[in-house]
């Protein structure tokens, strides 16, 4: 490995190669960690940068491009930077069913931005999603890695800060 | 005994740990049958229960698992067999699976144990939703709870037998829940269904021999081990055996999942267990078993839920989690909603899914919004024809997409219709924001 390349790595965190090469121990080649190393690095910093990617694929031994295939196929890897927390609106049927378009609209209105955007303040990120699993108490969606649900548009504002306010 | 095997455990709330999973006979199962019985004896046990897979197509368990080569494999990498478990559940309307593996994760495990001795594969995966982090967070700690007891691992309880289990969540996209599509995505690659033969029994995982199974399906193993074909078989009420989990949302009064026998009746769990409609609404028509099914209507309500009955009524009984139309809600723009998420998850590989799609969703808002055209239907018609004959597209996410689609026109065509011919949706909601795609 020649210097340029071992830059690329040092580029992750002693953490994330551990816990990457910790994935790639029990498969049986390194190609096969992609989407486990991506979702390491994405947990530590919310994204995956250019650089994150080149570092990634230089320790899986594959080609950046390919890597890159993978990451922008799934929804839950980012290659742009979100905010603090991603909400993720379930948009499926029950939902649907369920009035869950206008407390939709109700939280662009609170946050100010549309599907895919940011907020100013870097705290939320809006995103739609597919049927979480909890149709029964629809309209539902997930904050983080919390899920809400029973969701009414009078009131769904209550469960954002305030623009600027810490995250609690 | 119990005629309800696969909630018993289940309160809401707390998971079952290991030790009152126990303490309700779990891991007994493991005891008397690994290393006492042979993986031949358990299989014919499964064949006979008549167990069907719970992941939507109905397909039986033991006849998959028949085909599973089992002469003596060569020892290390090269000889490694994979059991792997479906949980990825993102079929719109389903919510059945996330019961069992955030309240009940041993009883996973335990299913997963006996399913993979049976098939004798030394390496399990559970390929779970991404977002479902209370999920798996239970079972990495449950796995680890099963581990220190000897219950996984090398040489489980001193028999000789060794079977490893990995947790693996994942990135996200409908189309992983395909079972090759979830093969190549556990593999790091992106999600793109494979074509078949040859079949996953036979050159799957890393081109070893592999199964895929349902969370459901696989819970139901343990039961059958511990209670009998005989038993299992009696659980159902007509041909098909044991029990289901089965769902309702929508406008109902108690929107739910409950585990019922097999084949009762669509009524009782629509009346009875879900309250019925709510005031105000009356049911239109319903799709039996999530998004990829056909609507049924209110004079399909006396059928009993197994797969053969709703077959013939020309659905299919999926993941039997029903998703009810009500009268209040325009059917145009419920198939709308249902094909902007089709349109969405295609993982794009073949063109008439990844291109026919979108132009159904396009027609679909444009009749919605009040600008169809006559010709529209014939279109719609044309296009579901194509895109849903199996054989047409590389997978059955197209057929899928379909289902509702072509039943809709069927039973809702004068609704379509009016929508052309008013050039507007003659529902109240119909001035609200479109479903769902960034606008
Ligand atoms: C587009 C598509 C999505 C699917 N999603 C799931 C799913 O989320 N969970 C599941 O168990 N089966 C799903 N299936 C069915 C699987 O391909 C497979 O048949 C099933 O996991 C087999 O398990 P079973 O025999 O226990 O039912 C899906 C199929 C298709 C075509
Ligand atoms: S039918 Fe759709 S989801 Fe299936 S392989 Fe073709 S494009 Fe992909
Ligand atoms: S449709 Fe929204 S949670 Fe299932």
């Amino acid at each position: 490995m020649n210097l340029a390349e071992e830059n690329m790595i040092s580029a992750l965190s002693e953490q994330e190669i551990t816990e990457i090469e910790e994935e790639i121990s029990h498969l049986p080649n390194r190609q096969s960690a992609a989407i486990d190393a991506l979702k390491i690095v994405q947990g530590y910093r919310g994204w995956i940068s250019d650089e994150s990617l080149i570092a990634i694929a230089k320790i899986l031994q594959m080609s950046t491009e390919e890597l890159d295939g993978i990451a922008t196929f799934y929804n839950l890897i980012f290659r742009y930077p979100v905010g603090e927390k991603v909400v993720l609106f379930c948009d499926s049927v029950s939902c649907w069913l369920m009035d869950g378009d206008k407390v939709c609209a109700a939280i662009k209105r609170k946050l100010k931005i549309d599907y895919g955007e940011t907020t100013s303040d870097g705290k939320y990120t809006l995103l739609p999603v597919t049927c979480l699993g909890d149709c029964d108490h629809a309209p539902a969606m997930m904050i983080g890695e919390e899920l809400h649900h029973d969701l009414d548009a009078a009131n769904v504002a209550q469960l954002f800060d305030e623009p600027g306010e810490k995250a609690s | 005994m119990t005629d309800k095997p696969l909630t018993r455990n289940i309160t809401i709330g707390e998971p079952t740990d290991l030790s009152a999973y126990e303490a309700s006979g779990g891991y007994q199962a493991i005891r008397s049958t690994i290393g006492k019985l042979s993986a031949a004896d358990v299989l014919d046990m499964v064949k006979d229960s008549n167990l069907r897979g719970r992941g939507g197509a109905g397909f039986p368990t033991g006849m998959k698992w028949s085909f599973v080569p089992m002469d003596k494999t060569p020892d290390g990498p090269k000889g490694h067999k994979y059991l792997v478990c479906n949980a990825d559940e993102m079929e719109p309307g389903a919510f059945k699976d996330r019961l069992i593996l955030e309240h009940d994760p041993h009883q996973l495990i335990e299913g997963m144990i006996l399913s993979a001795y049976t098939i004798d594969a030394d390496i399990g995966y559970i390929f779970i939703r991404g977002e479902y982090h209370t999920a798996a967070k239970r079972l990495r700690d449950a796995i680890m709870e099963a581990k220190l007891k000897g219950y996984l691992g090398e040489n489980i309880l001193g028999t000789g037998y060794s079977f490893e289990l990995y947790l693996h969540s994942s990135a996200g996209r409908y189309i992983c829940g395909e079972e090759t599509a979830l093969l190549n995505s556990l593999e790091g690659k992106r999600a793109i269904p494979r074509a078949k033969p040859p079949f996953p029994q036979v050159s799957g995982l890393w081109g070893r021999p592999t199964i895929v199974n349902n969370v459901e399906t696989l819970c139901n193993i343990t039961h059958i081990v511990a209670f009998g074909a005989d038993w299992f078989k009696s659980l159902g009420l007509g041909d098909d055996s044991g029990t289901k989990l089965f769902g309702v949302s929508g406008r109902v009064k108690n929107p739910g999942c409950w585990e019922l026998p097999m084949g009762t009746p669509i009524r009782e769990i629509l009346e009875d267990h879900a309250g019925g409609m709510q005031d105000g609404y009356e049911l239109k028509g319903f799709l039996p078993g999530g998004a990829s099914t056909d609507f049924l209507l209110p004079e399909h309500l006396d059928l009993a839920m197994d797969y053969d009955t709703i077959m013939k009524a020309g659905s299919r009984m999926g993941t039997g989690t029903m998703i009810i139309l009500d009268d209040k809600t325009c059917p145009v723009a419920m198939v709308r909603n249902l094909e902007m998420f089709f349109a969405r998850e295609s993982c794009g590989f073949c063109t008439p899914c990844r291109e026919g799609l979108p132009w159904i969703y396009n027609i679909l808002d444009d009749i919605e919004n009040g600008r169809g055209r006559p010709e529209d239907i014939e279109i719609l018609e044309r296009q579901g024809a194509f895109i849903g004959a199996i054989g047409n597209t590389h997978c059955a996410h197209a057929p899928g997409a379909i289902e509702p689609l072509s039943s809709a026109l069927k039973f809702f065509a004068e609704e379509f219709n009016q929508h052309i011919e008013e050039q507007r949706c003659p529902y109240s909601h119909a001035s609200g924001p479109k479903s769902g795609r960034t606008h």
